[in-house]
Formats: C-alpha cells, sequence, structure tokens
C-alpha cells in the first residue's frame, strides 16, 4: 500500500513513558476483525485511552489536548508481543509518522518500516532527554531529518544520529515498497524455486 | 563450500536466500506459508489492488483458527464481522487455489498444531505465518517465524520477504528436571532470566539434554515461546525423536523422498566449534514449576516464590508498580494460595495431547473447584480425537469438567471467551498483557500440571503436592 514519503519530519511529539509497551495495548484483539485497513486509529490504545463505557480515560496522554504532533515517543522495548500490523497500522492512521524509542521490539519495527512509520532508536539518556524536553513545554519540537539520519531536539539544539540500512531508507525517502522490488525479480526467485528439495 | 564450522541456524537461513542486498536485507524465501483469517484479508486486498496473483499458491496452507468459535462449531459464527473474516478466508483461499481448513474440517485447529501434525512442517524448512508464535515450528529444526501482513502480501505475491539476518544465540540447559517440571516451566524460566526483551535482535538455538530428552510436543512448547523474549524465532537440531514423529504423517515425505530427505535432515546440527553472538548455560536442577505474576511473560517465577520488589528486578519502577497494580498483587506476597476464577488450558503453547495427558493426571480422581470455570479446549480436531480415544475426556467429565471445541479462544480472546475484567486466570497460553484474555483480565501463565492444581483446588497450588 502507497504511504507518504518520509524525509524531514519537524513536529511537536507525543509522550508514553512506559516501558515494554506491547501490540495488545497499542491495538487490542477483538479490534482485529476488519477485513480492510480502515479506522484502525480510532481504537489505538484503546483499553488505556477508553473506560469499559466508553468514556475517555482523563488521565491518558492522547486526551490530553496539551500534547499532539506526528512523533510518539516510547518507554524501553516498544511494539513487542503480538506480530499484528493492525498495532503500526492504527499508529499511522491515528497521524503518527514516526515512533520514537530506546529499543523497538523487532516485528513491529519492521512492519512499521513497511508501512511508512519511521521506527528512531535512540540511546537511553537522549530518550530522557527528549521526556524532559515535552514535560517542560508540552509544544517542543522534534525535528527527524532521515537523509541525515538525525532527530534533533529543537528548543535545545541536542542531537543524535540514528540507524536505518540503505535499501529500507532509500524506500521511505522515495515511498517504494519491497513488493515492487520483488516484483522485478520474480524470474530470479523462479529459479530458485526450482531448486528447492521441498 | 568453505569448511568452517557453522550454526544449524546458518545452514537453513544461507540456504534460503535468493540475493543478497548490499547494505539492505536478504531477500529470503519462504518454503512454507501458513495464514489464518486474522492477518491475511488486507494481504489479499493488497494484491487485487495492485493487479498480482499468487505465485505459488501449493506453498500456502490456510486454517481459521483465531476468532472461531470453541462451542456449537457446526450453527452459523454469530458475531457478523467473525463470519466476515472467516468468508474472507474461504474465499480467498478458492479464489487463489490454496488448501483451505475451515471452521467444521476434519483437520481444522491453532495453525501452529496442525501444521506440525499433518507433516506440513518438515526439518530445514523456511516457514512464516501472521502470527508471532509461529516459532513453534522451530522444534523440528526449521527456521520459523511470525510476519505481519505487508509481508504476507510479499510471499503470497513471490514467495519470499526482505529479512536482515538475525544474530544468533544459543540456549543451554542440561541436568535432570525435577519432578512436576515441565517444558513450559523451562520456557517460562529462561524467559524470566533473559527478560521479555532480552533475546530481541537474535534467533536462538537450544541444546542441551533437556531438549534432547524432550518429546516434539514439549519442544514445540518452548520453541513456541521464543518470541516472549523477544526473539524472532528459536530452533532445535532435529534427531531421531524429530524423524520418528514425521514419520507416516499425512503430508509427510514417503519412500525414496523420505530417505533422501532423511539424509539431508541428518545433516542439521551445529558443528562442533561454531559461534554463537551469545550464549547461555542454565542447570535443570534450578527449575521449579513456575507461573507469573506480572503482565509480561519474562515477569515470572518459582511458584513458591514471593512476588519480588522493584528493585530486584530489572527496568523502571513506575513500568513494574503499574504491572503490580493491574495485577491486585502486591511485592513480596505469596504466589501460593492466591484464588483463582478461570483456568485456560490450550492454544498454540500447551494445546497438544501431552497437554491433556498432564492435565488429567492431576484431575483424575478429584474434582473441579467449585470458584473456578474452566475452558479446555484441544488445539485441533485430531487432539479432540486423541483426547477421546485415550480416555481423558472421561476422566474430565468424571471431575467436573467440559471439552470444547478447537481454536485460540481464550489465548488471544478475541472470539467470546473472554476472562471478565478483575478475574484471575491461570492459563497454559503464551501471554499476560493487560487485556489480553479480555479487558481488565488478569492472567497467570503457567504449565498444564499448574492449571490443574489450581482448578481441583481453586487457588495457586505447587502441582508436586498432587502427583
Ligand atoms: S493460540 Fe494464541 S498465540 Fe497461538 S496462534 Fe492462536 S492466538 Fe496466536
Amino acid at each position: 500500500m502507497a504511504y507518504d514519503k518520509f524525509t524531514i519530519l519537524k513536529s511537536s511529539a507525543v509522550p508514553l513513558p512506559i516501558e515494554n509497551v506491547d501490540t495488545d495495548q497499542i491495538i487490542p484483539a477483538r479490534f482485529l476483525k476488519a477485513t480492510k485497513r480502515e479506522g484502525f486509529g480510532d481504537n489505538l490504545f484503546r483499553d488505556w485511552r477508553y473506560n469499559g463505557d466508553d468514556t475517555p480515560k482523563q488521565d491518558f496522554v492522547l486526551n490530553n489536548p496539551i500534547y499532539s504532533g506526528k512523533i510518539l515517543v516510547g518507554g524501553r522495548n516498544f511494539g513487542s508481543g503480538s506480530s499484528r500490523e493492525h498495532a503500526a497500522w492504527a499508529i499511522y492512521d491515528y497521524g503518527f509518522r514516526c515512533v520514537v524509542s530506546s529499543f523497538f521490539a523487532d516485528i513491529f519495527k519492521g512492519n512499521s518500516l513497511n508501512i511508512g512509520i519511521l521506527p528512531v532508536q535512540v540511546s537511553a539518556e537522549f530518550l530522557d532527554k527528549i521526556f524532559q524536553a515535552i514535560e517542560a513545554d508540552p509544544k517542543a519540537e522534534l525535528e527527524v531529518n532521515l537523509p541525515e539520519q538525525t532527530i534533533t531536539i529543537v528548543p535545545t539544539g541536542e542531537k543524535e544520529s540514528f540507524d536505518i540500512n540503505g535499501y529500507k531508507k532509500h524506500n521511505m525517502m522515495n515511498g517504494f515498497d519491497d513488493i515492487d522490488y520483488l516484483q522485478a525479480m520474480k524470474s530470479e526467485i523462479k529459479e530458485f524455486e526450482a531448486e528447492r528439495i521441498y | 563450500m568453505s569448511n568452517q564450522a557453522s550454526t544449524l541456524f546458518d545452514k537453513v537461513w544461507d540456504a534460503h536466500v535468493v540475493r543478497k542486498i548490499e547494505d539492505g536485507p536478504d531477500v529470503f524465501f519462504i518454503d512454507r506459508h501458513f495464514i489464518h483469517e486474522v492477518t491475511s484479508p488486507v494481504a489479499f486486498l493488497g494484491l487485487e489492488s495492485r493487479n498480482i496473483g499468487v505465485m505459488y499458491p501449493e506453498r500456502t496452507f490456510a486454517t481459521a483458527d483465531h476468532n472461531t468459535p470453541t462451542i456449537n462449531q457446526h450453527l452459523p459464527v454469530a458475531d457478523p464481522l467473525s463470519a466476515n473474516q472467516l468468508k474472507a478466508l474461504e474465499t480467498n483461499s478458492a479464489k487463489y487455489g490454496i488448501s483451505h481448513w475451515g471452521l467444521g474440517h476434519a483437520r481444522n485447529g491453532i495453525v501452529h498444531v496442525v501444521g506440525p501434525e499433518n507433516g506440513i512442517t518438515l526439518p530445514g524448512m523456511t516457514i512464516v505465518c501472521g502470527d508471532s508464535h509461529t516459532s513453534t515450528h522451530g522444534a523440528f529444526g526449521a527456521i520459523a517465524f511470525g510476519i505481519g501482513t505487508s509481508e504476507v502480501e510479499m510471499v503470497l505475491s513471490s514467495q519470499c520477504i526482505m529479512q536482515p539476518k538475525p544474530k544468533k544465540m544459543r540456549v543451554n540447559v542440561n541436568g535432570k528436571l525435577g519432578k512436576g517440571v515441565t517444558p513450559k516451566d523451562v520456557t517460562l524460566y529462561i524467559i524470566s532470566k533473559l527478560t521479555t526483551a532480552g533475546a530481541t535482535g537474535y534467533f536462538v538455538e537450544y541444546a542441551g539434554d533437556v531438549f534432547e530428552n524432550m518429546s516434539m510436543e514439549g519442544r514445540m512448547t518452548v520453541c513456541n515461546m521464543s518470541i516472549e523474549m523477544g526473539a524472532r524465532g528459536g530452533m532445535i537440531a532435529p534427531d531421531e525423536t524429530t524423524f520418528a514423529y514425521i514419520n507416516g504423517r499425512e503430508q509427510a515425505p514417503k519412500g525414496e523422498k523420505w530417505d533422501k530427505a532423511l539424509a539431508y535432515w541428518k545433516t542439521l546440527k551445529t558443528d562442533e566449534g561454531a559461534v554463537f553472538d551469545k550464549e547461555y548455560n542454565f542447570d535443570a536442577a534450578d527449575i521449579e514449576p513456575m507461573i507469573t505474576y506480572g503482565t509480561n511473560p519474562g515477569m515470572g517465577q518459582g511458584i513458591t516464590k514471593a512476588i519480588p520488589t522493584s528493585d530486584q528486578v530489572e527496568g523502571g519502577k513506575s513500568t513494574y508498580d503499574k504491572s503490580l497494580n493491574y495485577m491486585g498483587f502486591h511485592e513480596n506476597e505469596s504466589m501460593l494460595g492466591k484464588k483463582i476464577d478461570y483456568v485456560f488450558i490450550g492454544s498454540c503453547t500447551n494445546g497438544r495431547i501431552e497437554d491433556f495427558r498432564a492435565f488429567a493426571s492431576i484431575v483424575k480422581g478429584r474434582k473441579k473447584a467449585d470458584n473456578v470455570t474452566a475452558w479446555i479446549v484441544p488445539g485441533s480436531h485430531i487432539v479432540e480425537a486423541q483426547i477421546k480415544e485415550e480416555g481423558i475426556l472421561d476422566i474430565l467429565t468424571d471431575a467436573g469438567f467440559e471439552l470444547r471445541q478447537p481454536g485460540c479462544s481464550a489465548c488471544l480472546a478475541m472470539n467470546d471467551d473472554k476472562i471478565p475484567a478483575g478475574k484471575y486466570a491461570v492459563s497454559t497460553s503464551n501471554r499476560n498483557f493487560e487485556g489480553r484474555q479480555g479487558p481488565g483480565a488478569r492472567t497467570l501463565l503457567a504449565s498444564p500440571l499448574v492449571a490443574a492444581a489450581a482448578a481441583v483446588t481453586g487457588v495457586v497450588t505447587d502441582p508436586r503436592t498432587l502427583l
């Protein structure tokens, strides 16, 4: 599915300083019954965001109007658990284009890159600095520069670089996906398949 | 070919690389692809919108499991959304010529139970599915892992995905397991030591005599849980136990093909002197029956121990407090004697025949506790039939339990099998995340023996006292 190209993103951020945020929290299983990729953002963090009677939980960050932006900043080991890509869809559909954490679970990271969300892994110290900057000013902006692979806390100017492989970076910057790539090498795959023992 | 010592993982991985992309992932060939109703519909929509087809439909297998009812499966599915997903799986499979074991099919069941029991899963294969517990199939010496829906679309359309090669870890457990200590306890123990993110970025090989002496069912339980410490997957070198399990299964190779396959499978082991990026050693004698007390599978310990204080565990205090608060537990409390409302035995972790045998061994001659609601859910129709044939059903019935029909059930609570808010469930499944078994549900992960002990006593009980 096509997604927005990613180059430089400058935005305020939503802080979620909780560790081990698993994909069951990002989108609970009972909201996985759709057969289309639509509307998952409404149920992003459903059980942290709403009470059983669907009234908003006032103390949850997404219900606090002071915080907004296209960047979600999470605690260590973000996105663990289930492989459901719906978790990444919900984050994208809600309006986030980038998730920052000091550590990501593997499958979540891969799913995010596949659908156009940039996972930015920073050091634990830098993550703390980001949380502090947002605490000091909820409108504090972060600048994520994909071509240069850097993230900057705009009000303080503090900067850190992050890793991403060249192939994925190229894809993100151009809005390409892996399926285009694989379709272009089908004859090579056919030759390989013919040699398989199973 | 170099004659450098290599690992089981390297041997299987390297044999499946179609192309290496410089500063990028490997184009990785997939031998077997399982799909189910929840994570596949959007992938099929993607194929349609791009106007591309399924490249090798005979390499994909569909089964309905995540969203199916576990009672009255002969009736139409009441929830229209669930019914719609099941229908989509059926229609898509028919359209592209994919084998489909839908609700009511004699071979239907949880994807990670039916793959092995029908001989679809074989050593040396690469296997993926849009479900993170695909790691289960690693018990056969396959590289098996969970993928997202975009990757499901890739496999359907090109039989390949793009994967950076993970690092390698080996976990050795040697010695003799004590009485009442099962494969589930071994894996919960390892995860408690490594923590929920301790193996992120790695592919794990399990080695040592504890795994060598384990049944295939037990090995599947261990490999299944690999993802719960962040690993992409886990695997165990195939041996005589593996070959004996596969031989004669419906889709397993036969005759000459079997001989050829067997010769290859015997080469699938880590060479002496091969190097891992990380290695752990554990002693079987240190492992007790385990139980979890928190909201991730790494928050587990021996059943006789008290709940740790926040400074005894890794990670931040506020996250730890949030977790205990959700569970309604306090630091230093004993787990033994805690009152239980629900018991769930089933899932791709512990929904195989051996698990029901273990459950029955404790339940036999006892009665279900009045305060406990028990959901006993076989992993497949084949397991269900075995439960009946072996007389386990009679033991369960005499003790006041009912057997349900196969499916994922309360493992992820997508169907009606939801633990109510605030209630405590001892569960043989794999995740104790907040709300995993229903909004507000509180899950204690454990083995089938611990589940049985809780089911007959109504409280957390050391199963060794009942054996
Ligand atoms: S039983 Fe649970 S973990 Fe296993 S396949 Fe079903 S939902 Fe996934």
